[in-house]
């Protein structure tokens, strides 16, 4: 997938000789090496996934979140560089809190994402800044219910029923084809993205990971939260069982 | 632009409240804290509304009861309501209690005055934290304290002094509410802004309940009254 892009991959504000920025898909290797980053839309709502590479023992189960809230109906989950993904997190917060000063209804999740696309996108288009070296997965539940939007540090950014960023994303997204997406509830997707999450990430290259899970569904009351601890422990449990199950084939 | 000799076009001196509610009054029971206010939003001397709110959930933890001017207190549940967001979302396992709410409320309160453009209210802010009961009070140019029984307004004048005499720490429920309905019978009586519809919040570690809007029996049967003009002399 890499190509040399001598001399014209110096600034953002370049193209090279065939239309490409190469800064930007240079940005987007930043992703690409990161822990896997998974959302889905069931019927009742969406969950995003994280699979957390731990770099050393030392650190805190339950330290340096990577899903954040953004307002009490969505929550975004972010892969890539971390310091970049707070910022743009930082941004959909204030975002949203204008919105709903201004209009006094919470923000659209498609205003949401246009919003945020926007300012990821901005920062593309000047040499004296550098690209986000980070994408977001933002899920959210609002007046036409849920919705899932995934954007990349190009500023492109789409909505999705499935949608997967990191290293394993390929084979992610290949599982999550396979499932049966709008006869799902979150709890049941729950445990189908463990198991994702769990069969995707490559014990011999990686180190452990935590699994990090939030959801915004009918069962949250339409709320942005972490996956209750039970069903986090069933879901790992299930993922782990799969697991053997593959490996004893 | 804020300067220390601000220009005439942007500074505000201090304003005059229109729509205002009158006294709150809290006390700590056995279980938690209690608080009343009239439903009333005098727009002078005229009774305006008398369907405000005035008695508000804070977070998990608090409640908040504010007299003076209404539009001011839209204002506060607006501020608070943006920081308790914010609190939630660090999602770490801790909420903002009474006591860092009352702060909270008298740095905004304090700050404005000095500003010559005051949030034109007396506030009480109540609740249970991990088994802690909490009780205080701040008003318009930022003084504010703690104590088990607090007031606004007239409820300083008319309700304290009972509170004083007959408050415990140990009441139940009931006498709790027995309490507050003497308090509230006196300021109805005595406060030409007080209105005859009230509720009353209950705050305690399992969470906080507003009662329905009702009203207090009222006894208007003193000989004095009954023939009001007979010991006038010339009358007219």
């Amino acid at each position: 997938m890499s190509s040399i892009g001598t001399g014209y991959d110096l600034s953002v504000t370049t193209f090279s000789p065939d239309g490409r920025v190469f800064q930007i898909e240079y940005a987007a290797k930043a992703v690409d090496n990161s822990g896997t980053v998974v959302g889905i839309k069931c019927k009742d709502g969406i969950v995003i996934v994280i699979e957390k590479l731990i770099a050393s023992k030392m650190m805190l189960p339950g330290s340096n979140r990577r899903i954040h809230s953004v307002h009490r109906h969505s929550g975004m989950g972010v892969a890539g560089l971390a310091a970049d993904g707070r910022q743009i997190v930082a941004r959909a917060k204030s975002e949203a809190h204008n919105y709903e000063n201004t209009y006094g209804e919470p923000i659209p999740i498609k205003e949401l994402a246009d919003r945020v696309a926007s300012y990821v996108h901005l920062c593309t288009l000047y040499w004296w800044l550098r690209p986000f070296g980070s994408g977001v997965i933002l899920g959210g539940y609002d007046r036409d219910g849920p919705q899932l939007y995934m954007v990349e540090p190009s500023g492109v950014s789409y909505r999705y029923f499935g949608a997967a960023i990191g290293k394993g994303r390929q084979a992610a997204k290949t599982e999550i084809e396979k499932l049966k997406l709008s006869e799902m509830t979150c709890r049941q997707g729950v445990i189908e993205v463990a198991k994702i999450i769990y069969g995707v990430h490559d014990e011999a290259k990686d180190k452990t990971f935590e699994l990090e899970m939030s959801w915004v569904c009918d069962e949250s009351n339409r709320q942005h939260q972490k996956v209750p601890e039970a069903l986090l422990e069933e879901a790992k449990e299930a993922a782990k069982t799969a697991l053997e199950e593959m490996d004893a084939d | 632009m804020d300067t220390l000799l601000s220009s005439e076009g942007d500074s505000q001196r201090t304003q005059y409240p229109y729509v205002t509610g009158t006294s709150v009054i809290g006390f700590k029971y056995k279980d938690g804290i209690l608080m009343a206010a009239d439903m009333g939003g005098s727009y002078g001397s005229t009774i305006r509304y008398k369907s405000v709110e005035r008695l508000k959930q804070v977070g998990k933890h608090s409640l908040i009861g504010a007299s003076g001017e209404i539009s001011d207190f839209q204002e506060i549940l607006k501020y608070l309501d943006e920081l308790i967001l914010h609190d939630n979302m660090w999602d770490d396992g801790n909420s903002l209690g009474p006591k860092e709410v009352h702060n909270y409320l008298t740095r905004v309160m304090y700050n404005r005055r000095n500003k010559f453009d005051p949030l034109w209210n007396s506030l009480i802010i109540g609740g249970v934290k991990n088994g802690h009961k909490y009780l205080g009070s701040v008003g318009m140019i930022g003084v504010h304290f703690e104590d088990d029984h607090v007031a606004t307004g007239f409820g300083n004048h008319l309700a304290r002094p009972i509170l004083r005499e007959e408050w415990r720490a140990d009441l139940t429920f009931e006498e709790g509410v027995k309490l507050l309905e003497k308090c509230m019978r006196n300021l109805l009586y005595r406060d030409r802004s007080a209105v005859n519809k009230l509720q009353i919040a209950k705050i305690t570690e399992e969470g906080l309940t507003v009662s329905q809007p009702y009203s207090l029996k009222t006894f208007w049967n003193f000989a004095a009254f009954e023939n009001p003009t007979v010991g006038a002399t010339g009358s007219w």
